[in-house]
């Protein structure tokens, strides 16, 4: 068995824009993923975060395969994922399980609970007869906290945690290998985020399992993941431990990104100095040339930046960064610069070298 | 004299068929003038009720309204809609969650800006248009210009928020309320509002009531912090108090439930057990005794009152010993 167990390499998913009514033309791309290399090893939690479209949800469902990924691949304990097909992916997918953001929305409302955790276990054979499966389910609900009462409710009669709790047995009940976790906490209260947090936690010890956990929050992400990776506008800008992320940012936006998050600590806040990054996140569908960060970085060089794209590169041990100017930043060689903030149009996806032609509409077609 | 006195403040909705449901139940706070008050809560704590009682957008019919709110002296309860009117906006402003529902979707911004200009400064449409994009301009939304004629949907979440913001102190109100005017936001566009925000309240001499669920919010930018649990206020302190040494075990536990940034690694999170819907009502019980790691028999017979004790007011019987660790969960 080797340690790794999943392994994406050079991931790309481009979501094709298309425009008119009679041929469907592709007028450009959303560059929603742009070239993303991870390993998870076996056993450990890998955080992915970054900032709402960024494409870290888009990152977890290619690897899913919930969404075809443009280029690239991801090989899962050994065997290339996505390349197998039919029968070979489905029962591949029993080890990789989902668990979503909103718990109401990804359970059926009119299936009852029991029903929920049952359509797993019937679709991969897995259900030995009434008695072991009633004894699997009730194993199920003890595992994440819930009575056994609860097999015969439905969705709605519970509370945000306990749904998610359902959520999360039924990822469970296939007993997979890898659970990705899409932003697990983010639509909970904080005090019951925590319950969810720890259960996490407690059921990856006890069944040894391991975790992609996708978040826009660093705090929760930082306090759950072994390894985090932190994504901008479709790349990778920097991978460390948990740990050393913390204590050392390489990346500038990772800074920028850890100056932002409020601590709940006045005595902490006032010492605090804030790196505040001018602007809007670009368009995934019209990126900057070179440095995807570059726009915004308050570190920019005038050579490189704007048009060389930086590859993650290992500074450290275990440390990855994606920028030219990683040491020198550390070192305090170069200091920050005021940035004017650049304006980003909002649905001014397309690149504007993209020539408009032909109708957008029908209208326009028939009265030219 | 504060500026803003609310006292008793009670919202119950009354519904057809149903219990009548008490959203607010007594809140008293005070807002001195340029004093940041901060107003934390999960949700159904009662908050942005609160905050909609004081602006008096709460529908006539369904909710029930008691208790003063008096703003420089006067009951804004008492006051006649069209009173209402002429003070929204002028002597109080509002910034609102999300901002893409409350500004105008076929209005130009800039419309938008000079609209309050001109109802409440009685300024020409010319004169006004330049001050609109002055105000643009220093929320710091780049080009106001060409910003002024596009529409909502033109701007990105954080500039539409920047623009709320401009509208809301337009008449530079002396009062403002900002319910959580940073949850749609991404963390470094909320850095960016937030640091906008404590700039133009210090400049400007506003006082700001700033609604949140996110205690780090609070903790860089409020003077005085009051945390609602069930639509009372459980304990009201200064900042540096309350989060030094939180009395009351709510705040203890939603101290202790956040993950932190600069915690050590390895460190357990301690969840409050239950969740709101484990509630009993205050009439005769503490309302939070259910989930409550400190509870004694008597919370659940008597509702504890608001005292002034420890340096700070607080409603509990039985307040946490400063230094003791959160109690442990309990599966439920």
């Amino acid at each position: 068995m080797s340690e790794t167990l999943v392994s994406v390499q050079d991931m790309k998913v481009h979501f094709p824009i298309k425009r008119g009514v009679f041929m469907d033309r592709t007028v450009g791309y959303v560059y929603a993923v742009d070239g993303v290399d991870l390993e998870i090893k076996r056993g450990e939690t890998y955080g992915l975060v970054g900032e709402s479209g960024c494409g870290k949800s888009t990152l977890g469902r290619a690897m899913l395969r919930l969404n075809e990924p443009t280029a690239g691949k991801m090989v899962f304990d050994g065997q290339d994922f996505s390349a197998l097909k039919g029968e070979e992916l489905r029962k591949m997918r029993r080890r990789i399980q989902m668990v979503f953001q909103d718990p109401l929305s990804s359970l059926d409302p009119r299936q009852s609970v029991e029903s929920i955790l049952i359509e797993g276990l019937r679709a991969h054979d897995l259900d030995e007869g009434k008695e072991s499966t009633s004894k699997r389910l009730r194993e199920l609900l003890s595992a994440v906290g819930l009575p056994s009462t609860a097999l015969r409710k439905y969705p709605h009669e519970f509370s945000g945690g306990q749904r998610q709790r359902i959520g999360i047995a039924r990822a469970l009940a296939l007993n997979p290998d890898l659970i990705v976790a899409d932003e697990p906490v983010s639509a909970l209260d904080v005090s019951v985020q925590a319950q969810v947090v720890n259960l996490l936690e407690e059921l990856q010890d006890q069944f040894g399992l391991t975790y992609l956990v996708i978040a826009h929050d660093l705090a929760v992400v930082k306090h759950i993941s072994d390894r985090v990776g932190v994504m901008y506008l479709g790349g990778l800008v920097e991978e460390a431990t948990a740990e050393d992320l913390y204590a050392e940012p390489l990346h500038p936006y990772t800074r920028a990104l850890l100056s932002a998050i409020p601590v709940p600590d006045p005595v902490v806040e006032d010492r605090r100095e804030r790196i505040l990054l001018a602007g809007d996140l670009p368009s995934p569908a019209n990126p900057p040339s070179g440095c995807r960060f570059h726009t915004r970085c308050p570190w920019r060089q005038a050579s490189r930046c704007d048009t060389e794209r930086p590859a993650l590169r290992e500074l450290k041990p275990g440390h990855k960064v994606a920028c030219h100017y990683a040491e020198q930043i550390q070192s305090g060689e170069i200091q920050p610069h005021e940035v004017k903030p650049i304006l980003v149009e909002e649905g001014d996806t397309l690149s504007p070298d993209i020539p408009l032609v032909g109708p957008a509409s029908v209208t326009e077609a028939l009265n030219p | 004299m504060a500026l803003l006195e609310v006292r008793d403040l009670t919202v119950v909705f009354q519904r057809k068929g149903e219990e009548p449901f008490r959203a607010v139940d007594g809140v008293s706070f005070d807002v001195e003038p340029g004093q940041t008050v901060g107003l934390v809560g999960e949700s159904g704590c009662g908050k942005s009720v609160t905050s909609l009682a004081i602006m008096g957008l709460l529908p006539k019919r369904g909710a029930k309204i008691t208790g003063t709110v008096s703003y420089d002296g006067t009951d804004l309860l008492k006051l006649s809609d069209r009173e209402m009117r002429d003070r929204r906006g002028r002597d109080l402003g509002m910034v609102f969650q999300d901002p893409l529902s409350s500004l105008n979707p076929v209005v130009p911004i800039g419309l938008q800006v000079t609209e309050v200009l001109e109802r409440h400064r009685g300024m020409p449409r010319k004169e006004a248009m330049i001050e609109a994009k002055d105000l643009l301009d220093k929320v710091g939304i780049p080009d106001p210009n060409r910003r002024l004629k596009e529409y909502p949907h033109q701007l990105s979440g954080g500039m539409r928020q920047r623009a709320l913001i401009a509208i809301a102190l337009a008449c530079r109100p002396k009062l403002l309320i900002a319910d959580e005017p940073t949850t749609a936001l991404d963390v470094t566009i909320q850095a960016q509002i937030l640091s906008l925000m404590k700039e133009l309240v210090q400049d400007l001499g506003t006082a700001l009531v700033m609604i949140t669920h996110d205690l780090g919010v609070v903790a860089g930018l409020c003077d005085e912090v009051n945390v609602l649990y069930g639509g009372k206020v459980v304990e009201k302190a200064m900042r540096h108090k309350l989060f030094a040494e939180p009395r009351h075990p709510y705040t203890h536990g939603l101290l202790a439930s956040i993950p932190r940034l600069d915690a050590a690694p390895g460190e357990k999170l301690t969840p409050i057990r239950g969740s709101v819907a484990d509630n009993i009502p205050w009439t005769s019980a503490c309302a939070f005794a259910p989930r409550c790691p400190n509870a004694l028999d008597v919370c659940r017979a008597e509702t504890p009152a608001e005292v002034e004790k420890l340096g700070r007011l607080l409603r509990c019987h039985n307040p946490v010993v400063p230094g003791t660790p959160a109690a442990e969960e309990v599966p439920v």
